[in-house]
């Protein structure tokens, strides 16, 4: 094999494996963006991957799967938001919570799921023309999964938003000095709800892309950690959406070479690459002296008259 | 101050015990609602589900030993991270610091050729450190590196999984199990001596109490307590008194992580005598901690009460698993029920709810 279709390859799967994680990492940065931290993300996750495959199972439309994840993540963290906004409760233990229960009631839930594979998993797609690029429109823009697509273009649109328009300032404003950005006129409250809702949208569809694409069966406790990971790489992005595809990308290349070592180590130590990167890219960061980026008032909540 | 109708809503700064204890039932009471319809919904008659559960766990000698058996494992990892909360580091890994504790206690027993009368304070003194040392990771991490401690304990967790996952598919593999992945039987000799006809390894419930009176002991009348309050309290002001973020935060993980490496031990050389999958090694005990440590508020002395609450619990989960036959998550759903309901009612902690009639409208303004 020569080294450019090592690259290709290398590309793709990272990409392919970053997916998932893409589009939690997006989430998880809109709603830490706005000043609130969502620990809940496993268990919005693994809520997301059981509607999503229940849904696409019994309707026969992945599509559909995936909306059913984005809704059911989108209700769960209305309770982390109604806890850590309305009520003002420790942001920590209530995505604790959050994860706890998620991965309990899925585990109740889905029993009559388990062993089953998924009848009409989603296509593979290939973009005309990008895909001619050397090299990059090869390993990015032929044989993934839509899905993978929609990361991509939501990682430039969300940042995009973020860093362009008004509504990027209201929320990073949210998230540095809500106090200020109440004296603007900004509803720090709808703000950060909204934050947070989205934040579950996309990490419940993070979920569906995980059980009707990437391993298109439901299995207990399938998300396995991802959504720690995604916490983890939202820290290493430095709290930016362009830099979650390329953290993403790294992650999953990082993981996929660790693969390539098959020959060499036993399989368990393959399994628990992903978890020890996790922890080298926050040292890396840290040595980095990141942190740079973290939103100032991160899981501090907003009390109107208070400084 | 706030009004709604009749109610006058007032601030206070600390609350009293009797308000803690009530709104802690109270959160309990409603996870309990909750759950009655989550009974309901899956087609089992919530007063079925309670009344089955009250007489098999509580109403039996057999159930209480039950609830006694997953006691001792949440106590020892809420003690743990009852000190380590108090020092607000975030430390999520007892999990993987009691699979550390199990693995040591397994060298022991297996590989080590320490002698009888020595293999089990040996084994508690060595999973100990395992355990320590698994937390002491992450603290390093947090103050040289500024790792996220949430992060680093949990990814712990997973490593150490695998870890285990690893020894007893390879190395460590029992060579008389037939192919299962387990190591050999513990030697009789590093079996832990349990209360007759049931599964309480007594000397590790003991050493959980003795525990938990040393951390409080630990936090209310030494320099090292003093100095974790003032740190969990208000980090800025123990950096202006100068004490030591890193000293701190090492000592808080040894003890915290050590204290699980201890469960681990029990929970091998007390229940299984050998080392297993992790899944079985430990049924979420240092996660389910979590709770049992926020529900003791800080207090090492309330974590024996609420290990016990949570161990009520997972002897019910077993129970609802053979008698009415739903899945034992029902013992997450529970647990995250709890510990929603629990940071609900805390904002009720801080208001102190008075009736007032008409004409007295200012009484308590005045006397505030």
């Amino acid at each position: 094999m020569g080294w450019e279709s090592w690259i290709v390859d290398t590309l793709k799967r990272a990409l392919a494996y970053g997916t998932p994680l893409l589009w939690g990492t997006l989430g998880e940065i809109y709603a830490e963006r706005a000043g609130v931290v969502n620990l809940g993300v496993e268990g919005m996750m693994i809520l997301g991957a059981l509607s999503a495959f229940a849904v696409a199972q019994s309707t026969g439309n992945p599509w559909l799967g995936i909306l059913a994840a984005a809704v059911v993540g989108g209700f769960a963290a209305l309770i982390h938001a109604f806890f850590s906004v309305t009520l003002r409760a420790n942001q920590y233990v209530s995505g604790l919570a959050l994860t706890i229960f998620g991965l309990g009631l899925s585990g109740l839930l889905g029993t009559s799921w388990v062993g089953i594979s998924l009848k009409n998993p989603l296509p593979k797609a290939t973009i005309p023309g990008l895909e001619r690029i050397p090299i990059l429109g090869e390993a990015l823009f032929r044989g993934h999964s839509y899905l993978t697509y929609i990361g991509i273009v939501l990682a430039v649109v969300l940042w995009f938003i973020l860093y362009k328009t008004r509504w990027g300032i209201a929320i990073r404003s949210v998230g540095e000095s809500p106090s200020t950005a109440d004296a603007m006129g900004i509803n720090v409250f709808a703000v950060q709800y909204l934050c947070v809702i989205f934040g579950g949208v996309l990490a419940g569809g993070a979920g569906g892309v995980l059980s009707v694409e990437y391993r298109p069966a439901w299995t207990e406790g399938m998300t396995a950690g991802m959504g720690w990971i995604v916490i983890a790489l939202t820290i290493f992005a430095a709290w930016d959406p362009l830099q979650a595809l390329g953290g993403v990308v790294l992650f999953g290349a990082l993981y996929h070479l660790a693969y390539r070592l098959q020959a060499w180590f036993p399989p368990e130590f393959l399994k628990l690459m992903p978890y020890a990167f996790a922890i080298l890219v926050l040292a890396v960061a840290g040595l980095r002296k990141v942190k740079r980026g973290a939103p100032a008032s991160l899981g501090v909540p907003y009390v109107r008259g208070q400084r | 101050m706030k009004r709604f109708g009749p109610f006058v809503f007032e601030r206070r700064l600390a609350p009293t015990r009797t308000a803690i204890l009530g709104y802690s039932l109270l959160a309990i009471a409603a996870a309990l609602v909750v759950m009655s319809f989550i009974f309901w919904a899956y087609g089992v008659s919530p007063v079925k589900a309670y009344s089955t559960i009250g007489r098999t766990t509580l109403g039996t000698r057999f159930g209480l030993m039950e609830i006694l058996r997953r006691t001792i494992p949440l106590l020892l990892c809420g003690v743990g991270l009852v000190i380590a909360f108090r020092a607000k580091f975030w430390n999520i890994g007892a999990e993987g610091q009691l699979l550390a504790g199990a693995v040591a206690a397994t060298w022991v027993a297996l590989f080590s050729g320490i002698p009888a009368p020595w293999k089990i304070p040996a084994m508690f003194v060595l999973g100990f450190v395992a355990g320590a040392v698994w937390g002491i990771i992450p603290a390093l991490l947090k103050v040289k590196l500024q790792v996220n401690d949430v992060i680093s304990t949990l990814m712990m967790n997973y490593i150490m999984a695998y870890f285990v996952k690893w020894l007893i598919y390879g190395p460590w593999r029992g060579p008389t199990m037939r192919g299962f992945a387990y190591t050999d039987l513990f030697p009789r000799d590093a079996w832990l001596p349990l209360i007759r006809y049931s599964k309480v390894h007594w000397p590790t419930l003991v050493i959980g109490i003795a525990a938990a009176v040393l951390a409080a002991l630990i936090l209310s009348r030494t320099r090292l307590g003093y100095e974790i309050r003032v740190v969990g309290d208000s980090p800025d002001a123990a950096h202006y008194a100068g004490i030591s973020f890193l000293g701190v935060s090492l000592w808080v993980m040894l003890l915290s992580g050590g204290l699980a490496g201890l469960a681990g031990v029990g929970e091998v050389a007390g229940i299984h005598h050998r080392l297993l999958e992790p899944d079985h090694v430990s049924l979420g005990y240092g996660y389910t901690a979590i709770i049992v440590a926020w529900l003791a508020r800080g207090s090492p002395m309330a974590a024996i009460i609420t290990s016990l609450l949570f161990g009520l619990i997972f002897a019910a989960g077993d129970e609802i698993k053979v008698t009415l036959q739903m899945p034992f998550q029902i013992t997450g759903v529970f647990n995250g029920l709890i510990l929603f309901f629990l940071i609900g009612v805390e904002v009720l902690l801080y208001w102190r709810v008075r009736l007032v009639r008409k004409g007295q409208e200012w009484a308590g303004k005045a006397g505030s």
